[in-house]
């Protein structure tokens, strides 16, 4: 076996000769990538905040009392929180299952379901108020119109409402199933758990994060919803008006200060839930458990 | 160490062999998308520690999933204590499952690992509770009890997992490489309570690894899984 020492390493170009004044080392700084990140994500941030701020100053307290005060206003934003929060929770009712199906179970016409649920997400919503009118005009719809009015009836604005806000919840809950792992279920089997068991005891909770998700998601999106509500339920003063119809009928008639000041009790409504449902959705409300 | 010798080898006679409490497998062919094992003939007799051993993505992981019942086996038979378990559920087949990466439930605390089984099987509260009470003492889980999966550390998240598999009394205990991810000590101490295990409960486990020296710390058994098929092997001293 060789013995011969290793050659010494040449040192790099850049290193100073001995004796030599040390070259300065010169410190590149990361401050440049994270100063562009901020500035194109904070253009976003500033348009968002620009657009309330233009809405803060062209409303005054007057004006949003006089628009709390109007028993039009007042039906609508009654119709609008209920209507969304059926809507979130029938939402999840369909969601939580299907989302389930679509990550765990590999079934004939998987990618066709996940197609058709697109199909919600990407039409204009005009279309979809329109189709679900001709829907109603069908054997099948003058069927059930024949049981339950639907058309320009509370029960209309919550369907269309639905058929938008529940693609947007499926696509969530799909997500967090996708994100967790099947192993925890597969032990809970071999625990004593039928399937049903352990989508009930393990999954579900598991996944509660993404089913608070999916509610606020569906929630917030029902509360926008306009185009098919407008087309599919009308829009009738002190029956199928809801806070979109409202700003619509007001700026409609020229009357920008109300239609001002129901924009701003839209952002402060979707504010409160988002911010308590975040809350809800959080550790502080969950728990860690006692940590070591 | 030398090997169990009470047993068969592993065999591939006609029938499923007799097997009192333990475990025998004849002809079984699995299929995992691309992947597929065929023809796995073994047997693990009672209270025997059998370790099996393979390569990365020979399949092991495959074979206990089968043995399980969370993967369909496309022939052969699985005869368990007695009795054929090839087309029993997962949950009627009595196997204690630890898989590698534990699973614990990330919403549960450990007390309600250690219930869970006797809670899915609608078993009384003091009996549940007695139950819980004596695998906490065994396993020396008593302070953590209320803690969830991730206040517990890498040695923890094994006993809890063990701890979960042994409560309703499995006649099989399937360990998917248990000691991987564990420093030296906690993987001495993890010897020593699977030893304390098999010894108290005489529980008939199979233990998958590639490590030999698993083996040599714990088994009976020795079966290799080579080209696809499980032969008994013998430890070279």
């Amino acid at each position: 076996m060789s013995t011969q020492p290793l050659p010494r390493a040449s040192p790099p170009a850049s290193e100073p000769e001995a004796g030599a004044a040390p070259a300065r080392v010169r410190m590149r700084s990361d401050w440049p990538f994270f100063a562009c990140l901020s500035i194109l994500g904070g253009v976003y941030i500033v348009l968002i905040i620009a657009l309330l701020l233009a809405d803060a100053s062209f409303t005054s307290p007057g004006h949003l009392w006089s628009a709390l005060a109007s028993p039009e206003i007042r039906y609508a934003i009654k119709l609008s929180l209920i209507s969304c929060t059926i809507t979130a929770l029938l939402s999840l009712w369909v969601a939580v299952p299907l989302g389930y199906l679509l990550s765990r179970c590999d079934f004939p016409g998987r990618n066709l379901v996940d197609t058709v649920l697109d199909i919600p997400i990407v039409l204009p919503p005009l279309v979809i108020g329109l189709s679900l009118l001709i829907l109603f005009q069908t054997r099948l719809g003058r069927l059930v119109e024949s049981v339950v009015p639907v058309t320009f009836a509370i029960p209309s604005v919550i369907l269309a409402q639905f058929s938008v806000a529940c693609a947007f919840a499926v696509r969530t809950m799909r997500v967090s199933f996708d994100q967790l792992s099947p192993r925890s279920e597969q032990v809970a089997l071999t625990l004593g758990c039928s399937r049903a068991q352990a989508f009930w005891l393990v999954a579900v909770p598991e996944a509660r994060r993404g089913v608070l998700t999916a509610a606020t998601l569906s929630w917030a999106r029902a509360l926008g919803e306009f185009g098919p509500i407008l087309v599919f339920s009308g829009a009738t003063r002190m029956r199928t008006e809801v806070l979109p119809t409202t700003v619509f009928l007001e700026l409609s008639v020229g009357n920008i200060e109300a239609a001002v000041a129901v924009s701003l009790l839209m952002v402060a409504a979707a504010l409160l839930v988002l911010l308590t449902l975040r809350f809800f959705g959080s550790e502080t409300f969950f728990g860690k458990g006692i940590q070591p | 160490m030398t090997m169990g010798t009470s047993g068969p080898t592993a065999s591939r006679g006609a029938g499923i062999p007799a097997c009192h409490g333990g475990i025998a497998t004849e002809g079984l062919s699995i299929r995992a998308g691309a992947f597929s094992l065929s023809g796995l003939s073994f047997e693990i007799p009672q209270g025997e520690y059998a370790v099996l051993m393979g390569r990365t993505g020979s399949g092991k992981t495959t074979i206990l999933e089968a043995i399980c019942g969370l993967r369909r086996v496309t022939a052969g038979r699985i005869r368990l204590a007695g009795r054929d378990v090839t087309n029993l559920r997962p949950a009627d087949r009595g196997i204690g499952y630890v898989p590698q990466d534990r699973a614990l439930f990330k919403t549960m605390t450990v007390r309600e690992h250690l219930a869970f089984s006797l809670a899915v099987r609608k078993c009384n509260d003091g009996l549940t509770a007695r139950r819980v009470g004596e695998l906490a003492a065994w396993l020396g889980l008593e302070s953590l009890l209320e803690r969830r999966p991730e206040g517990l550390s890498g040695g923890e998240a094994q006993r809890v997992a063990l701890g979960r598999a042994l409560a309703s009394h499995p006649v099989l205990l399937l360990l998917d490489e248990p000691l991987s991810a564990l420093d030296d000590q906690t993987r001495e101490e993890t010897y020593a309570l699977l030893r304390t295990v098999r010894r108290q409960t005489g529980v008939t486990v199979l233990h998958v690894t590639h490590s030999r020296s698993e083996f040599e710390a714990l088994g009976t058994r020795l079966l290799l899984l080579e080209n696809g098929s499980v032969r008994e092997g013998k430890l070279n001293t």
